[in-house]
């Protein structure tokens, strides 16, 4: 797939996101809300077999945000999925691990660390907080960093 | 009263006393077949995420090449791929020139090291022997060039610390054309072993879509034909300058993956060659100020697959979010594609393959329903050397002597 194929097929998922912003040649993000992360995820996973780097969750003071990267080998892009968790009290989001087995561990890890509760997760344990850690802290969030 | 079906447990973990990393896989096993795998990690976990955002830009890199010994030149080195590519500026070209040198040293002494172990693993401890004899010589270079054998802290943000003084260069070459025809002995010596086409190959397979679908990179996915190299695919530093390949093989068993990472030791040294050979002139840093605000992705190909930083800058001196990819946090969980259905003296090897820093292998215990230790790890390793001994008696092998390598 090169560089304008990657273009028009990004565009078909227009309507779930945000808007879509390229800061330098080759690194796109993808900006939604958080509810569509699944739908937009699965269509660069399966649909145009993106390869999934990692996950990065956020504290951005207001709201939570959840990164997907996505890397496109054949033309070095790199593409962002940034979903916007707007619910300071409760965030949750939905999982990518059922068709992303690769997602288990990040998504296992974001939960630990800032609390955002995945959804539909298949195998949902701590993986980086130790057992006896008390339950409802998170080591990444703002109020606890501060 | 309730009866419950236990079934025995393989604890492999958690703590290994060699190296900084703590892993722990449990195995549920059918006799000798592992049917399940489940994984614990964060023994250790040392909160690098969290350190990086209340050090400044320029004081990450010596933080971030701690993540790991051995991936010390490739994490910096990504992290300040993100960082310049938020603030808009390239190194100067000799900088980029120098750090494909010191990248490719460390992946050289890396699958030497690897090639060592997986000897071990399997009862070949004169490959163990030798392959770390041949590293030695690449970690007095590195040692020369940046004044450590591991965490270089060579590169900065907008170049590099150190120069390589030209006069240094033909030595290096030298001491580069001793380790290739060494490590060509000890390749030839190794593909050619019947005992080891016998005991390596079918075993522990990884397919094309497990790579795929558990997102592994590096030697692992190559092994696996997913030829994925971060330096050809989005080449950094001086890559795209250089001419080599991207190493593949088509079947994703552990043979597969120990001949991707020998022939990935030729094309680094051929890569380091050239890359001293056409060593541009001119400084090795730029003066960067600030870093403006901003967002940025920066990766690397690390002997072991990719490294990836990702960092957010709110225009202060501090990223605000530093997000760190080891290769192996992603490759490890690919176990459960690669285990099951294998054998329990398979399994010292299948884990090593994928190269995950050893902390889990060494302690290796089988435990029977009542919790009682029936096969230490020297039972294990001991399993796992007949098995090769059984398969050299079969095909009549004859015994490796010192003279072959």
């Amino acid at each position: 797939m090169n560089q304008e194929d990657l273009n028009t097929r990004l565009s078909e998922i227009k309507s779930k996101l945000i808007s879509i912003e390229q800061t330098t040649d080759n690194r796109i993000y993808l900006l939604c809300e958080a509810q569509n992360n699944y739908e937009v995820c699965r269509f660069l996973f399966e649909d145009l077999a993106l390869r999934f780097v990692i996950a990065t969750g956020i504290d951005s003071d207001n709201w939570f945000e959840v990164l997907y990267h996505f890397s496109n080998d054949e033309t070095s892009h790199i593409v962002t999925v940034k979903a916007f968790i707007r619910d300071r009290e409760n965030p949750a989001i939905e999982s990518i691990s059922p068709f992303l087995p690769g997602a288990e561990w990040i998504e296992r890890e974001i939960q630990d660390l800032f609390g955002i509760k995945i959804k539909n997760h298949p195998n949902m344990r701590r993986l980086i907080l130790n057992d006896d850690w008390p339950e409802g802290v998170y080591p990444l969030r703002k109020e606890v960093r501060k | 009263m309730k009866k419950t079906v236990q079934k025995p447990v393989l604890a492999v973990g958690p703590f290994h006393p060699l190296q900084e990393e703590m892993e722990y896989f449990q195995l549920t096993v059918d006799g000798e077949t592992v049917t399940d795998i489940d994984v614990r990690i964060s023994y250790n976990h040392r909160g690098i995420e969290g350190i990086s955002e209340t050090l400044q830009f320029d004081q990450v890199p010596y933080l971030v090449s701690r993540v790991c010994g051995i991936c010390s030149a490739s994490h910096p080195l990504a992290y300040i791929n993100a960082v310049e590519e938020i603030a808009g500026i390239t190194a100067p070209e000799r900088a980029q020139y120098i750090r494909v040198i010191i990248n490719e040293l460390e992946r050289i002494h890396s699958h030497l090291l690897w090639v060592g172990l997986g000897g071990h693993f399997i009862g070949y401890d004169t490959v163990f022997m030798w392959a770390w004899k041949y590293r030695e010589p690449v970690l007095d270079l590195l040692e020369e060039i940046t004044g450590n054998r591991n965490n270089y802290g060579n590169v900065c943000v907008g170049g590099c610390r150190e120069d390589i003084p030209d006069e240094k260069i033909p030595k290096i070459l030298k001491e580069l054309d001793k380790v290739e025809q060494k490590t060509e002995m000890l390749t030839k010596a190794v593909l050619d072993d019947p005992i080891l086409h016998a005991r390596l190959k079918g075993v522990g397979i990884l397919s094309k879509e497990d790579a795929i679908k558990y997102a592994v990179t590096g030697p692992t996915a190559r092994g696996s034909d997913v030829a994925i190299d971060v330096r050809y695919d989005d080449p950094y530093a001086a890559y795209g300058d250089l001419d080599w390949k991207v190493i593949s093989q088509p079947k994703g068993d552990v043979f597969d993956k120990a001949v991707v990472r020998l022939l990935e030791i030729f094309e680094s040294i051929k890569m380091t060659k050239e890359a001293l050979k056409k060593l541009p002139k001119g400084p090795i840093a730029l003066e960067v100020k600030e870093i403006p605000s901003g967002e940025g992705c920066g990766h690397a190909e690390a002997p072991r697959g990719e490294t990836f930083h990702y960092v957010r800058s709110d225009g202060g001196n501090r990223p605000v979010r530093h997000k760190i990819r080891a290769p192996s946090y992603v490759n490890v969980p690919s176990f459960r594609a690669s285990c099951i259905g294998e054998t329990i003296s398979d399994v010292t090897i299948t884990l090593a393959a994928v190269d995950p820093c050893y902390s889990c292998t060494e302690r290796v215990a089988v435990v029977d329903s009542h919790n009682n230790v029936i096969h230490d790890y020297d039972t294990l390793l001991r399993m796992s050397r007949e098995k090769t001994a059984r398969i050299k008696k079969e095909i009549g092998a004859p015994e490796l002597k010192m003279e072959d390598f």
